[in-house]
């Protein structure tokens, strides 16, 4: 079962690695001036030398073989160049990937911690002052853009990977607060706090592993949250991460860049929600 | 209705007003520069100062509120309206539609809402006429917003395909696009009433982050996203205030819309 359920994600994966990529080349091809190129109006250029680029253009034109030509050399390791930075585009993606992902990271662990110490503290207290205090700071939060909250980081002089954390916090929290509102309001807490059981156990061992899966698979989306507001963060503060090479590719209309930074990015998307998915599926298993 | 959603209401309409009213209030218009009080604060002549080529932020403040506020509707009307169609007519039809639908909105839901945004954004040309740059933007958020929606719409026609009234109504003879149109879509408005609502201020915000990033409404056109933008060169939050009215009022705006729309949250669930 846990098998079959891994495998139905790896094939989804890589069905979406393919589909996407399919879907890329084709909006790539079809994008306003694709058939141009800058290059053909360097006077430095000479006929023999503006004809082999055209020809290297008209052999782009269909778009299955666009494809299979990018695929088969993106299992070699070649993802293409990019047209605005003129570096191969694995080495960019080498390059800032570990930037970006040490700011998701951080972004994301402080942000479930925020949403945890919040939603657990006023689920557990049950005051309402307090339950509504959270509320408002994360309902504020939710008003404002993601872009405002990292030029107001730049401001403040606070670090990108907390502002990636108040960018995300507000829509995890007000999930998590109403998974625990939800989960409290079942007749088993009540019966177990009408026989006396602290609230502290009643918290960690009736509410909790309830809510445990679905928190799980709140965490996989907070991943894609995490990676969309890393470009306006990365962006705004001067991060070189993806995120701001990914806005810098779209200022720029470096297609082959962006296509393939999008890719990577429905990717790893993709592995952290199926990854929540059977980590959430091994726990149900278990609570059973 | 509680007082708090009175209260938002009121608050929208106000805003909704004035904005509709920018043409009496600020009939110099969003565009003219005011050459000699350039990035001035705010006086008399400028409530909220002039930005840094002279143009009046009250007037821009004004015109960008009319655009935001009308054309996020319009996308979310455009984004509602492709859900149903999509996600309505796949769940309606059921079996290997709907899978085939879902995977589709799969697909578009795996990526990151503004990856896909500026990635679409760029596959268009960015050096376009301010007016082509405000469709292509709101037109960009009603094409790509609908699947969450459609998600939510599929679901919901699957069930009623297989409701008693729909059922009798295929015994009675009816069939088709008739079924779908007559005794289908009209059960599924609430949820797509709920689904309208919730777009809007999700648009608002989309587009205040394009604005920012460069790749939403192109000047001298005002927005929320290109007022927002200004923010950028500021030195400390206490020095210009005024330049956080665009901020304050989408705040106040998108807050309204959650106020407003707090019922229909739970019909969409």
């Amino acid at each position: 079962m846990l098998g079959q359920r891994i495998a139905r994600h790896g094939l989804t994966i890589l069905a979406t690695a393919l589909v996407g990529g399919l879907l890329a080349a084709a909006l790539v091809r079809f994008a306003p001036g694709f058939d141009t190129d800058e290059a053909q109006l360097d006077p430095h250029l000479n006929s023999a030398s503006i004809q082999a680029l055209r020809q290297s253009r008209m052999e782009q034109n269909n778009i299955v073989r666009f494809y299979f030509h990018s695929l088969q050399r993106a299992f070699k390791g070649d993802l293409g160049t990019s047209i605005s930075l003129g570096q191969p585009v694995s080495t960019l993606l080498r390059d800032r990937t570990p930037l970006t992902l040490r700011l998701v990271g951080i972004g994301l662990l402080l942000s479930w911690a925020a949403t945890l110490a919040l939603a657990l503290s006023a689920a557990w207290l049950r005051v309402s002052a307090y339950d509504a205090l959270s509320t408002i700071i994360s309902g504020t939060l939710l008003c404002i853009p993601a872009a405002v909250l990292a030029l107001l980081s730049v401001l403040w002089n606070v670090p990108g990977a907390l502002a990636i954390a108040l960018i995300i916090f507000p829509r995890d929290y007000r999930y998590a607060r109403n998974l625990l509102a939800k989960a409290y309001s079942q007749p088993h807490i009540v019966t177990a706090r009408a026989k006396g059981l602290s609230e502290l156990r009643i918290l960690f061992w009736h509410v909790v592993p309830v809510v445990a899966p679905q928190l799980l698979a709140l965490g996989g989306v907070s991943v894609s949250l995490a990676i969309g507001a890393a470009i306006p963060v990365e962006a705004l503060c001067g991060l070189a991460g993806v995120g701001q090479l990914a806005w810098q590719a779209a200022l720029a209309r470096d297609l082959p860049l962006l296509m393939n930074i999008t890719i990577m990015v429905t990717l790893v998307t993709l592995l952290a929600t199926s990854s929540a998915d059977v980590i959430g599926h091994v726990l149900r298993g278990q609570e059973a | 209705m509680s007082v708090w959603r009175r209260v938002a209401c009121a608050v929208l309409l106000l805003v909704a007003g004035l904005s509709l009213a920018a043409n009496v209030l600020a009939p110099a218009g969003y565009a003219k520069q005011y050459r000699e009080a350039a990035d001035s604060g705010p006086s008399s002549a400028h409530w909220l100062g002039t930005d840094e080529i002279g143009r009046d932020r009250f007037a821009r403040v004004l015109y960008g509120t009319r655009i935001s506020l009308l054309l996020a509707p319009a996308a979310a009307l455009l984004s509602t309206l492709m859900a149903a169609l999509v996600g309505g007519l796949a769940g309606y039809l059921g079996g290997g539609w709907a899978r085939g639908a879902m995977a589709i909105t799969d697909l578009f839901l795996s990526l990151p809402w503004l990856f896909l945004l500026i990635t679409v954004r760029a596959l268009m040309p960015l050096n376009v006429s301010p007016l082509v740059s405000v469709l292509v933007t709101f037109l960009m958020l009603g094409l790509l917003g609908w699947t969450s929606a459609a998600r939510v719409l599929c679901a919901s026609a699957g069930s009623l395909r297989d409701s008693d009234f729909v059922r009798q109504a295929r015994a009675s003879g009816v069939r088709g696009a008739r079924l779908f149109w007559i005794h289908v879509m009209p059960n599924l408005k609430p949820v797509l009433y709920a689904q309208f609502w919730i777009s809007i201020p999700a648009f608002i915000l989309s587009e205040a982050n394009l604005g920012i990033l460069g790749l939403g409404v192109a000047e001298p056109m005002p927005s929320w996203g290109s007022l927002l933008k200004e923010l950028e060169g500021l030195v400390s939050v206490g020095s210009e205030p005024w330049k956080f009215v665009p901020l304050i009022l989408l705040a106040v705006v998108v807050t309204s819309f959650q106020i407003v729309m707090s019922k229909q949250e739970e019909v969409a669930a």
